[in-house]
């Protein structure tokens, strides 16, 4: 009755791993690590990765931690309103890559209509502007609106547009056509099958997208203050230019406070979604 | 209520309709029996206007199918029941049935959620219809598959149709949920004066609900006929393959399943390998 394998005391191991089972497998194998490793190689060289010049700047890494300690938490006050600012950038910033994103993304999904000249073509501007950094983009508004939290709020909002259209395409190229298909058989027009079809059946997966940009939007906000577009980058920024290690420490720990906050927020936000009831 | 002559499908070389004749009364439930591939699916997409006819007359509920129509249109007259219910999981139960009147109501407050009061107390006696008033406001996903089929029913009831068109409707359920269902959609229906054509792969409900049954093979219709006359030369006359040459191989077995149908065929075929073995 029972397996004589179970029973026996010397029951010995076998290995279950995936593996090839020729010789040329084996050497197929052995050029893929090949390949890999002079890749690695050659992008180490490229990259000028040299671990003892780490081991040397340690001393400058420990003098440059060793002044920023004690963070000098008397500049908070002044630290509160870029912070803020830097909210407000975000918030906006966000707001505006949404309402950008969402006509661009019913386009750029392939589930929805037929002309395949017109998705490719959005796809292709979705891509140009993603492959373009938020703050040269910021930049560009700089010069184009002056100084400012403005030119922040318009770099984020296109550069935005970019990563949320293509998330939220991606999002209804993945519903059930089932119930679009009903819908179109009980008469529903395009933008009715959109509002009851489309939209139900996307709407968590895009609110997640939309937290997740307004917390990369947080902290790009942060950044965006270097090239003059306002919010704590700025404060960052000259504190390190002025050698004040313990401001700069200090603009690091809000910074890092209001990312955590963001976090926390947005998984509550994304909790309540997925559980409330909805008409 | 439905007028079909001569009608011929085909998609590329593969003849799907030779040419089908067929009508069906007001208020009549007609059950439609085939293999799969038989071209039940695809009579019924045509009579639904999902597939476009090659040529013949097709004429649903005083629509021309044949020449251009709207949409808009053929929904006040055809609905549609599908095989997996096609409901949108996160909406509520009501609005599911309330899309059933999308064809019908203006587009722009619609699209902002606005319906009238008559539109919303249609929804919910269509829900009644089908025994799920009290499941009105309700997230559709937490119904049962049996409950999501009958809210697809209260769907296609909203459209206030001449003709509900039924695709394998029960194909996922099991037996004593999916004779419910048939039973809510032929109640309903008949009550209303619906006529249904519902295509079944159950003989013993085709019998049981139809009030006619038609039956489909290789795009010609080899039966057409009261429930009564459903008898065993019918059933093999439907569920025959031997004129498909890709079966011609197992033509030996059919002397073990051909006066009985194709429900042993199963069996025939399991004692064959097991012989083989």
């Amino acid at each position: 009755m029972n397996s004589p394998t179970l029973n026996t005391p010397r029951d010995s191991w076998q290995w279950t791993a995936g593996r090839p089972e020729t010789t040329s497998g084996w050497l197929g194998y052995a050029a893929l690590a090949l390949a890999i490793g002079w890749v690695l190689h050659w992008s180490a060289g490229g990259a000028q990765m040299s671990w003892g010049e780490l081991a040397n700047g340690m001393p400058q890494i420990g003098d440059f931690l060793a002044r920023s300690v004690p963070p000098d938490l008397d500049i908070l006050p002044r630290l509160w309103a870029p912070a803020l600012e830097t909210i407000q950038i975000a918030i906006w910033g966000t707001l505006l890559s949404v309402v950008l994103a969402l006509p661009l993304s019913f386009v750029a999904a392939s589930n929805l209509h037929g002309w395949h000249w017109l998705r490719r073509t959005t796809r292709q501007f979705l891509n140009v502007v993603r492959s373009i950094n938020e703050l040269i983009l910021a930049l560009v508004f700089v010069s184009a609106v002056g100084l400012g939290p403005f030119p922040g709020v318009l770099a984020l909002a296109l550069h935005g547009m970019g990563m949320l259209a293509k998330f939220f395409a991606e999002a209804i190229e993945e519903i059930d056509d089932g119930p679009l298909q009903a819908l179109r058989s009980a008469g529903a027009s395009q933008l009715q099958v959109i509002a009851f079809g489309v939209v139900p059946q996307v709407i968590t997966a895009w609110i997640a997208v939309v937290l997740y940009r307004f917390e990369v939007n947080l902290r790009s906000a942060t950044v965006l203050g270097m090239v003059g577009a306002g919010g704590l980058g700025f404060e960052l920024v000259s504190s390190l230019k002025l050698f004040r290690y313990q401001e700069t420490a200090t603009c690091i720990i809000v910074i890092t406070v209001m990312v955590i906050a963001a976090d926390m927020v947005s998984n509550w936000l994304r909790n309540r979604i997925q559980q409330g009831p909805r008409h | 209520m439905i007028t079909i002559r001569n009608l011929r499908k085909s998609y590329g070389s593969n003849h799907v309709l030779h040419g089908i004749d067929m009508d069906v009364k007001a208020g009549e439930f007609v059950v439609m029996l085939g293999l799969s591939g038989a071209g039940k699916s695809t009579l019924l997409r045509c009579m639904n206007g999902l597939n476009q006819p090659d040529s013949g007359t097709l004429q649903v509920g005083g629509i021309d199918l044949m020449q251009t129509h709207s949409r808009r249109e053929l929904a006040r007259h055809v609905a549609m029941v599908f095989q997996h219910h096609n409901l949108v999981q996160r909406l509520s139960v009501r609005k599911n049935v309330l899309t059933g009147r999308l064809g019908q109501v203006g587009t722009l407050a619609s699209v902002l959620q606005f319906f009238k009061h008559s539109d919303i107390a249609l929804a919910d006696q269509c829900l009644e219809r089908v025994g799920l008033a009290h499941k009105a406001l309700e997230r559709t996903e937490a119904l049962s598959g049996g409950q999501m089929q009958r809210v697809g029913i209260a769907r296609a009831l909203a459209q206030q149709p001449q003709v509900i068109l039924a695709d394998e409707p029960v194909a996922s359920l099991d037996p004593k949920t999916a004779r419910r269902v048939l039973q809510y959609l032929r109640d309903a229906t008949r009550e209303m004066g619906i006529a249904v054509v519902c295509n079944l792969h159950q003989v013993d409900y085709a019998k049981e609900f139809g009030d006619r049954i038609v039956g489909l093979s290789q795009g010609r219709m080899v039966f057409d006929g009261t429930p009564a006359q459903l008898d065993d030369a019918a059933l093999n006359a439907i569920y025959s393959t031997d004129a498909q040459p890709a079966d011609s191989a197992t033509s030996a077995s059919h002397s073990v399943h051909a006066p009985t149908g194709p429900w042993h065929a199963g069996n025939a075929q399991l004692a064959t390998s097991a012989g083989a073995m």
